[in-house]
């Protein structure tokens, strides 16, 4: 156990001691918690966790290692993590290396040994901010100096920061189906599940244009997750709306569904914590089924009036809005990870009626 | 679909008495299922044959049958009432086999009742070893190969064809009953054999045995519309090969990848939806080979068990209440989180702890018997501990077994026998968790444990550092232990008691002092199904040592109620029973009722029952924190057994008040001196007695009160190490044996009074009035435990003069031993003369029985008193009393096939079953009387 010491300081002034893990340095982010048990690799390379300081609520992280096949981007992708017990052993036959080395190597920080409970109740009362985690600097003054210049995640787009500089190919020339990937931070596992279904991906940047697009000549077009905050993202916006007016077939995933939202006319809002874990209860209003899903979000859609749209899922336990279609077109799009990685995969139905809607 | 609203009146099936196997998780499945039907306004009866149960109350069910589980018993029930469906899947495999029997019989189609909560085709498919293999291949899940033999020379060609080593598993038997493994061809003939006979349906299935792979259980819940939600992963500790219920298991899944567990997630869906229609709790067992991470299924049961039971505790989520709302219609995404009240039941829960389960064994119980674990079931109990960590969760359960251990080891009771530990490494029994901690301390390497047990190298890692800890805390004394390395050692679940031992030279007192000086104090977070993530109005608590405490003392007058920790022979759920009863009438009487219990079995660790529940170790340090923190008014001892009653001497010597009789009250039943004083100033007769430290002594003592002698240590429970000797060989072998198992112990040798009959009586007092509960004559003569004795109450053959005396000198001790709340005395009859054998001042075993028997509620009327906030004149007391109501004791032989099954002065009955009579000329009465000659003949 590493007995470097470590703080954790939020933006409204409470702060955490504990010690260092990975990288000893300082790192700045937006404080969130996840409470999924399995799948620490998966969440921590995913992009849409870019600019998050990220509070695991299991309290032993590490146990079974790292793995090649369990990566969903080229590396770490949070702030920083928080954690109860780090594993100083792992064990896994399938394993390649430790965390340990993991976040050493991606140069990314840590704390572990501090009351995590303590760290979650107090952001789930208090709401998201930021924070300031450091193993190089535990003056509090100074720290708090660095916190202040931190601009808040509202109104922050972070997409750019995260997505493919260049466009590549992904998946057999001779598959049967070509879908446009706009990346906003994509995950390997969603580019998986469309080449299993027999897409060819064409990922492009968050910035591409329309005619970039559709040059490619799409079956359809997926709009993928990402970090930062929907309502800066209007470039983003005004290529959804292009493509519904290409009238190609879409599929939105979690920042994916607020730029379909926008685009159609509706608003995105903060929410106090966001929903992020392995175990948050969607309501199907086509099916009437229930699926236990995968969700990493702090920004969702308004409710509102809006003829064209019709919501198609919904949260149980806040009634947050989970998934929308526009109607008379193929356009749907979810709040949550329907490709998951970590988690259940009840949701994976939604990539099927994707390729329905492309046939 | 919402609740079905044709369905007014559910009929559920209780489990019978407690065997190995069947506990008491299903008294708490049973009573939350009926609990939770009664909140939708659905009339509740209930059969079940074990007296000790809660779920046989009133306070649960609306009609209590406490029949024999029979097809007879349920055509008369619906003959009696109007039942519209019948729940099977609270009462383990003894209610759903019943319940498939009056259906073969026709019988629910007669009356019309509907089987709710599973489908019996569903049952068939699960329960039917060669049927289940068939589906998953179909299905395409893979099992370990195997074929159905319903023959012997079929087993042996089977046999061949798969190669050893072999698993044998008969069809429809409980808890692993006649299953085991073969490793070669000489085995396999006993084997085959065991396990046909076992079989009701004379049929095994010969699989190839997966030893070493990892083993997992999922608990999931299905509701009506086929959405699933999993509600806990275990790990288990020991690979496959140690059947789950002798297993130490873990949530949540520790070494488990998402991508295997996401595999093993999908799979469990579909085996779910292969097997029928049902809605309600669902157990899968899964295989995994840590090689490559393939996975086969081991099993799937479609009804709540002790696995899901232990789900429930781990994650707070009560598991049998959402299923049986899903029996009657229903579907999760309708029902509300019983935990935060405000999020959906259709969930799958976040823990932000470890919890551990660990069995409790009782071979000493049964001398002779093979105590290697495997595929079927031998523990009597378990216990479940919660931490912050994996390292803190293990000492805690160490800690709440009550087989005299402080932790994991650093507590004196390892051992340096290399040779025996490295034996217990790779033939498991109930100690080979102490014994890799033994093999670490020893410098047995890591990897060379691994080959030996195929225990995951995270878990002995896990287990090295607490090695390397130690030496750490070794370095130092008292004086010179740095506060980090206190705290580090209270993270990692070390007792005050273990540091002291680790440090020399200080008491467990002086390590308490010193970290409370430092503000090393416990904190105590909740269990509340979602890791923090929602605000929850929930009372169940654990500790550990972080900043935030979670648990809010409130300013009412609180009683605490101690548990009787992990269910063994001798100590059940009776216990149980009155702990819950004590905690309803601690909250009648405006208290706030906090309960401390580590089982996660029972009833009194539901969040439902008690205003606080701290799921703690009944040890000395959890306690007194617990009282520290909440500042109760006092403590009932009474009600959790010798558990409970062990721990009032510290708390009387702390000043903590316990509730009802005082702790020098109570210890005089205790000293054999002064209660045999007492005696004879009260003019009590008694048995001639002594009490020697040496075998010496022991043969002198005895020629004086004159053989045959029954020889004992004091303070054990049910009769441990009791024995009868009738010459001074068989004593002295007898003393030299007490000794060596209990050194620093004092035995007891008490003149036996041969051929003599025995007789019990249940006494409540105040202080000024006192009242017979009741008396009972066991139709077994003296010398066998009253635990193993048939129970007759009221007497049925004791003369009025003998029922006169009982009564009196009841009286009398009562009185004198200035009782607050319950007596238990023991009395031997000899030509008309009455001895007392023994008093406990406490709820004994037989006072559930009377309960139900005369339909009372004694326990509530008694913990009133013992509060003081009521006298015996404020309660209108009138038993019911038509006939003959007998205990019976049940046994669990059949797990120990080379046991001697003789019944003596040590007790071996595992539960109770209660039958009615109506008189003496009955036929089964006259069946059980007959044993008695049986006995008296020899």
């Amino acid at each position: 156990m590493s007995l470097t010491q470590a703080v954790l300081l939020l933006k409204d002034g409470t702060f955490f001691k504990g010690n260092a893990l990975g990288k000893i340095g300082t790192t700045t982010g937006e404080i969130c918690f996840n409470t999924g048990m399995t799948g620490y690799q998966e969440v921590f390379t995913d992009p849409s966790y870019y600019g998050q300081i990220l509070v695991q609520t299991n309290v032993h992280i590490g146990n079974y290692g790292v793995n090649e096949q369990e990566i969903e981007s080229d590396g770490i992708k949070i702030s920083g993590l928080v954690c109860s017990t780090f594993a100083n052993h792992h064990s896994r036959k399938m394993s390649f290396a430790s965390l340990e080395d993991y976040f050493v190597n991606n140069q990314v920080v840590g704390i572990q040994n501090l009351d995590t409970r303590q760290v979650v109740r107090h952001v789930r009362n208090a709401g998201a901010m930021n924070a300031i985690l450091s193993s190089e600097v535990t003056d509090i003054n100074e720290l708090k100096a660095i916190l202040d210049r931190v601009p808040d995640m509202e109104g922050l787009e972070l997409s750019s920061k995260v997505s493919t500089p260049q466009f590549y190919l992904r998946g057999s020339d001779q598959s049967e189906f070509k879908v446009a990937v706009l990346d906003f931070g994509v995950k390997n596992t969603m580019l998986q599940c469309l080449n299993d279904r027999g897409a060819q991906c064409g990922v492009f940047n968050a910035h591409a244009t329309i005619e970039e697009i559709m040059a490619w000549n799409p079956n359809g077009v997926l709009i993928s997750n990402g970090p930062g905050d929907p309502s800066a993202m209007d470039y983003a916006v005004k290529t959804v709306q292009a493509l519904m007016q290409n009238n190609v077939p879409l599929f939105g995933i979690c920042l994916g569904n607020q730029l379909l939202g926008r685009a159609m006319g509706m608003e995105t809002f903060k929410m106090h914590n966001g929903h992020r874990g392995l175990n948050h209860p969607v309501k199907n209003l086509l099916t009437g089924h229930s699926e236990i899903t995968t969700q990493n979000h702090g920004f969702a859609l308004k409710p509102g009036d809006f003829p064209e749209l019709e919501v198609t899922h919904i949260n149980l336990n806040d009634d947050t809005i989970e998934g929308i279609r526009v109607k008379g077109r193929k356009a749907f799009s979810v709040q949550y990870h329907p490709e998951s990685s970590p988690g259940p995969h009840d949701s994976r139905y939604l990539f099927d009626s994707f390729f329905e809607s492309m046939k | 679909m919402p609740k079905d609203n044709s369905i007014k009146s559910v009929l559920i099936i209780g489990s019978g008495p407690i065997i190995i196997g069947q506990a008491c998780e299903f008294d708490y499945s049973g009573s939350q299922a009926a609990r939770s039907l009664r909140e939708e306004g659905i009339e509740v009866s209930l059969i079940n044959s074990n007296p000790a149960t809660i779920m046989t109350d009133k306070v649960t069910a609306d009609h209590v049958y406490l029949w024999p589980l029979t097809c007879q018993s349920i055509e008369k029930i619906l003959q009696e009432r109007q039942i519209d469906a019948v729940l099977p899947t609270m009462g383990g495999q003894t209610a759903l086999n019943l319940c498939i029997e009056a259906e073969d019989l026709g019988i629910w189609e007669k009356y019309n009742v509907r089987i709710i909560g599973v489908d019996t085709a569903a049952i068939q498919k699960t329960e039917n070893r060669e049927l289940f293999r068939r589906l998953m291949i179909d299905i395409g899940i893979g099992v370990a190969t195997s074929e159905t033999a319903n023959s012997y020379l079929e087993g042996k060609e089977i046999a061949q064809r798969i190669g050893y080593p072999l698993v044998i598993r008969p069809s429809f038997t409980l808890g692993g009953t006649g299953g085991g493994f073969v490793n070669n061809k000489s085995e396999l003939d006993e084997k085959l054999r065991i396990g046909l006979e076992a079989s009701p349906t004379h049929e095994v299935l010969v699989e190839q045995a997966v030893l070493g792979w990892k083993e997992y259980e999922l608990e999931l819940l299905r509701d009506n519309k086929n959405d699933i939600a999993v509600i806990c992963t275990i790990e288990n500790l020991d690979p496959m090969g140690i059947h789950t219920g002798d297993s130490i298991t873990i949530a949540p899944a520790m070494t488990l990848s998402d991508t295997c567990y996401q595999t093993m997630r999908n799979m469990a869906f579909k085996m779910m939806r292969s097997i029928g229609n049902f809605a309600g709790g669902c157990n899968v067992q899964f295989a995994v080979n840590p090689e490559n991470e393939d996975i086969i299924a081991i099993e799937i049961n479609p009804r709540v068990s002790r696995s899901s039971a232990l789900a429930s505790k781990a994650t707070g989520y009560p598991i049998a209440k959402i299923a049986a709302k899903l029996a009657i219609g229903y579907n999760l995404d309708e029902l509300k989180n019983p935990v935060t009240k405000t999020t959906s039941a259709f969930f799958e829960p976040a823990i932000d702890y470890v919890i551990i389960k660990i069995p409790r064994w009782n071979f000493d119980k049964f001398k002779g018997a093979d105590k290697s674990l495997g595929l079927q079931m031998k523990s009597v109990g378990e216990v479940m501990a919660i931490g912050r960590s994996f390292q803190e969760a293990l000492q805690k359960a160490c800690q709440s077994l009550e087989i005299r251990k402080h932790g994991l080891g650093a507590d004196g009771t390892g051992t340096r026998n290399l040779e025996e530990i490295v034996h217990s490494l790779e033939f498991p029994s109930w100690d080979r968790l102490f014994h890799l901690k033994d093999a670490l301390e020893m410098g047995v390497p890591i990897s060379s444990v691994q080959k030996l047990t195929r225990i995951d190298r995270w878990y002995l890692e896990q287990i090295a550092d607490l090695v390397k800890t130690e030496k750490e805390i070794r370095k130092f004394t008292l004086d010179t232990l740095p506060e980090s390395l206190i705290r580090t050692a209270k993270q990692k679940g070390y007792s005050d008691y273990q540091i002291a031992f680790l440090l020399k030279n200080c008491t467990e007192d002086d390590v308490y002092e010193k970290r409370k000086a430092m503000g090393i104090r416990r904190t105590y977070k909740m269990v509340d199904t979602c890791a923090a993530e929602f605000p929850s109005p929930t009372n169940y608590f654990y500790s550990c040592f972080e900043t935030e405490n979670e648990s809010i003392r409130s300013d009412k007058r609180k009683i605490v109620v101690l548990g009787s920790g992990p269910n063994r022979i001798g100590q059940g759920i009776e216990f149980d029973y009155s702990c819950v009863h004590g905690l309803l009438a601690a909250k009648e009487t405006g208290f706030e009722a906090i309960m401390v219990n580590c089982n996660p079995e029972t009833v009194s660790t539901d969040f439902d029952m008690a205003n606080k529940l701290y799921f703690e170790p009944v040890y000395w340090e959890h306690l007194w924190e617990i009282i520290e923190h909440e500042q109760p008014e006092g403590v009932i001892v009474q009600l959790g057994g010798q558990t409970a009653l062990k721990l009032a001497e510290k708390l009387h010597e702390r000043g903590i008040k316990i509730i009802g009789t005082s702790f020098p009250d109570m210890d005089m039943s205790e000293d054999r001196g002064l209660f045999s004083d007492l005696l004879k100033e009260l003019k009590i007769p008694y048995p001639k007695y002594g009490v020697s430290e040496t075998a010496d002594e022991a043969v002198k003592i005895a020629q004086e009160v004159g053989y045959p002698v029954l020889v004992r240590p004091s303070y054990v429970l049910g009769g441990q190490g009791m024995k009868i000797v009738i010459n001074d060989e068989e004593l002295e072998a007898a003393v030299i044996g007490l000794l060596g198992d209990l050194p620093g112990n004092r035995v007891l040798i008490d003149h036996f009074l041969d051929r003599a009959e025995e007789a019990e009586c249940d006494v409540i007092c105040d202080g000024e009035d006192y009242h017979v509960i009741g008396m009972m004559e066991h139709i077994e003569p003296a010398g066998i435990h009253s635990g193993d004795s048939s129970a007759v109450l009221p007497p049925f053959s004791l003369s009025e003069n003998v029922k006169q005396k009982m009564e009196e000198y009841s009286k009398k001790l009562a009185f004198s031993m200035n009782i607050r709340g319950l007596l238990n005395i023991q009395f031997a009859i000899k030509n008309e003369e009455v001895y007392v054998i023994e008093a406990n001042p406490r709820a004994s075993r037989t006072v559930p029985f009377i309960c139900k028997a005369y339909d009372v509620p004694y326990i509530n009327i008694a913990t009133k008193i013992m509060l003081g906030t009521h006298k015996l004149k404020d309660f209108n007391i009138q038993p019911k009393q038509e006939g003959y109501a007998i205990k019976l004791p049940v046994f669990s032989f059949s797990k120990f096939p080379n046991v001697n099954r003789e019944l003596g002065p040590e007790m071996k009955s595992t539960g109770e079953a209660i039958l009615f009579v109506k008189d003496t000329k009955d036929t089964e009465f006259r069946e059980i009387y007959s044993k008695k000659s049986m006995y008296l003949s020899r």
